[in-house]
């Protein structure tokens, strides 16, 4: 499969690895935002690569993850009213919610449909035209466009069912909170790829202009992460934090300006709760005035009851890369993806979800 | 983040495009990338194509790795 | 149409019972349509196993549910060393079914279960209002027996052994996941459906050194391995550039985020083999159709007992778990 088997070569990745051990001269931490490149870093074995004193953070990169329990309760509450359907990204289903997750209200009658693209939730309205077909807006930037984009398709095509509900929410302000908190002091931050390929590299400026982080922007093959890592090694031991791209195949400065313009004429950035990090100023997308006929949250009001985090779930501290997913005591045994405490072990995107699944403990060659 | 995944244009019908991905077959939308014509890689993400992977931009990538072994290489012996 | 009388006991279920399941199952046994089947004793032990279908859509390229509910069956008793004799069928119908589809399900099991050699000798229908059941569901048991000398079991199992595995992995779950999607993916994803009992003989009957057997169904390859290393409790180590998957198998996972060692395999087993026979065993199994694209995979070690450790494609080792929750197609 082209631009995927030659960023898998085993012996072009064994090279970036010799090359990172001997560049890699002080303990540095570096944190994944991505939950893909948490994902892709385990399944591949790339941990067991890196040298020891190269430590990985885990980071916000899981837009289920993050989205609030009130967020979700609010999913939830549109799924219970009567006729309504319910169309979502498989991640959503399992997650719980302060009392329920959507599989859960699916056994109490609700109709959920798990999707693929928000195309699949326009046809859906269409298939089922009396009936409101709600489609829960949750992603980064790089989904966030499509979302839009489905939005202008179902009012041009005058289709009156279609609903988002708008979850969506944006990587540089949680890049900023996670600098801002000071909890962890990182060496630098491998960026996410495909946020950026949306969003370009320039976005990002403000990581060396105002924090002095080293930032490199990394794709999700072995090949990508182990450049990426690389690159901030370098620019570690160079002394000199700067944006660089590891993705050019992909990445632009300006990014993708149709997909941004998109984003745009249908979003307009508001305040948005981030489960872990609380709430951040413009870091969420909202639905503008002139599709609030589309928008979920405006045309059926709920009533929600207060929201709280799961009992002992620690997700937060886990997104904020001040935990590791072995380190938390629920870990494995009372947390874990058949009874998910909260979303870090049910989203694919979850770092708790991936250390389960491809073995926390580095093996041992 | 997000899962998307290098697919290579087949044909084109107004804003959607079929793709393929190792013979398997699927329709996208190409709203996000207008610019992209049959027989280009784009990315899909989510049912919509979010960028154009420039082929010489990869090539290049893998030629600065394939560099670095000879590199490597020479160092060793 | 299917009806609630088809299910109820009179004329409609006779008329079913002899122009449907009689028509097709036809034989010494069934025909004579007694409330129980009466059977010669089979020799030596006798397996039993029980399994219950409910796949939608009902049919797919590749198969249906009446074919999936005839080898799944026969597969579970292969995978013990037992010879499958006889099944019985029991259905679920609910009403609305349209016959045809009934009929076509019916022809199905019927040329599946010929093909494989076993007589379906007994069954049962119910009909249920519409929405009580999705269309049709279906259980089959099958009874078989097993030679003497043999003894499949996962306590066979020693340092040293080789893994194989008899085909291509993930070609039933994609292509039906693909399917009930409406993912529309137009391309060659069939299911590898297929009754399992004569490869099994051509290799049991030939070689001496086979430890254990397993049909890697829900929960794909890697749950199959980790209940075997549990089980026996030695380790396992698994080349992942030895798998076979097909191309489209492999892309479609790649597009739907899936992990192609957890997705349903309907046709295809994994053997653990004595060294001395492995090269044998698996020479035998790609001379047979169904089994060309065997491969040996892995060996068992007494490393990370009860582990499954995975060799990736970047030549690196991590651990495989068992799958815990149904795999959902990721997207962010």
């Amino acid at each position: 499969m082209k631009f995927i088997d030659e960023f898998r070569d085993p012996h072009l990745a064994r090279v970036l690895v010799e090359t990172l051990r001997q560049h890699t001269r002080q303990h540095l931490r570096l944190m994944e935002f991505c939950g893909g490149h948490t994902h892709a870093i385990l399944r591949f074995g790339i941990r067991a690569l890196l040298p020891p004193d190269l430590e990985m953070l885990s980071g916000p990169g899981c837009p289920v993850c993050v989205t609030s329990p009130a967020g979700l309760d609010h999913a939830i509450a549109l799924a219970h009213i009567p006729g309504m359907i319910v169309a979502t990204f498989g991640d959503m289903v399992r997650v719980p919610g302060s009392r329920e997750s959507l599989q859960n209200s699916r056994a109490g009658g609700a109709d959920i449909r798990v999707v693929y693209s928000p195309l699949d939730a326009v046809a859906l309205a269409e298939k089922n035209s009396s009936r409101p077909v709600v489609f829960l807006g949750v992603g980064f930037e790089t989904t966030a466009p499509g979302v839009a984009a489905s939005i202008l398709q179902a009012r041009q095509h005058g289709i009156k069912n279609y609903f988002v509900l708008p979850l969506h929410k944006l990587t540089p302000p949680a890049t900023k909170a996670i600098l801002d908190g000071g909890e962890v002091k990182l060496s630098g931050i491998l960026g996410p790829g495909h946020v950026t390929t949306i969003i370009g590299t320039d976005a990002w400026t403000f990581l060396s202009e105002q924090y002095g982080v080293p930032i490199a922007v990394a794709g999700f093959e072995p090949l990508d992460i182990l450049r990426g890592i690389s690159m901030l090694v370098d620019q570690v031991n160079d002394g000199h934090a700067r944006v660089e791209n590891a993705y050019s195949r992909s990445v632009l400065p300006q990014g993708n300006r149709t997909a941004l313009a998109i984003m745009n004429e249908v979003f307009e950035t508001c305040d948005a709760e981030w489960r872990g990090l609380g709430v951040l100023p413009g870091s969420g997308l909202r639905i503008r005035e002139k599709y609030a006929a589309l928008d979920a949250s405006k045309t059926f009001p709920v009533s929600l009851t207060p929201s709280h985090e799961p009992p002992g779930c620690r997700c937060g501290e886990v997104l904020r890369g001040i935990l590791s997913p072995v380190d938390c005591s629920l870990f494995r045994h009372t947390c874990n993806p058949e009874n998910p405490v909260g979303p870090c072990m049910v989203s694919a995107e979850g770092a708790c979800m991936a250390y389960y699944q491809f073995g926390e403990k580095r093996l041992e060659d | 983040m997000c899962l998307a995944v290098p697919v290579m244009i087949r044909n084109i019908e107004g804003t959607q495009a079929m793709v393929e991905l190792g013979g398997v077959k699927r329709m996208i939308s190409l709203v996000l990338t207008p610019e992209a014509g049959v027989g280009n890689y784009v990315l899909v993400h989510a049912g919509y194509a979010i960028g154009i992977v420039d082929e010489e931009e990869a090539k290049e990538t893998l030629h600065l790795l394939e560099e670095m072994t000879n590199l490597v290489d020479q160092n060793e012996m | 149409m299917i009806e609630l009388a088809h299910g109820g006991g009179g004329r409609l279920t006779h008329e079913l019972i002899s122009h449907l399941f009689k028509h097709y199952f036809s034989n010494v046994y069934l025909d004579l349509l007694c409330d129980a089947a009466v059977l010669p004793r089979p020799k030596g032990r006798l397996a039993f196993t029980t399994d219950s279908y409910v796949i939608q859509p009902i049919f797919f390229a590749g198969g249906d549910i009446g074919k999936l509910a005839v080898c799944g069956t026969i597969n579970d008793l292969s995978m013990v060393g037992a010879k499958p004799l006889y099944l019985t069928a029991g259905y679920i119908l609910e009403e609305g079914l349209p016959y045809a589809d009934l009929e076509r399900i019916v022809c199905s099991m019927a040329e599946t279960a010929k093909e494989a050699g076993v007589e379906i000798v007994a069954g049962d229908t119910k009909v249920v209002e519409r929405g009580s059941a999705d269309k049709i569901f279906i259980n089959t048991t099958g009874m078989g027996w097993i030679p003497s000398d043999r003894n499949l079991s996962p306590g066979e199992i020693r340092p040293g052994d080789k893994i194989i595995v008899s085909g291509s992995m993930g070609d039933h779950g994609m292509a039906v996941l693909c399917q009930r999607e409406g993912l529309e993916f137009n391309t060659s994803l069939v299911s590898d459906c297929a009754p399992l009992n004569s490869l099994v003989e051509a290799i049991l009957s030939r070689h001496s050194g086979v430890r254990v057997m397993r049909d890697p169904t829900r929960g794909g390859l890697a749950t199959v391995l980790v209940e075997l290393a549990q089980a026996r409790g030695l380790g396992f180590e698994i080349e992942e550039t030895s798998v076979p998957v097909h191309e489209g198998v492999r892309a479609s996972c790649e597009l739907l985020g899936l992990d192609v060692f957890y997705v349903a395999n309907e046709g295809k087993f994994i053997a653990i083999v004595s060294p001395a026979d492995a090269e044998a065993v698996l020479r035998t199994l790609q001379d047979h159709p169904l089994g060309r694209e065997a491969r040996m995979i892995g060996q068992v070690v007494e490393n990370h007992p009860k582990k499954v450790v995975l060799r990736t494609v970047l030549g690196v080792r991590r651990v495989m778990e068992m799958l815990t929750a149904e795999q959902l197609p990721r997207i962010c």
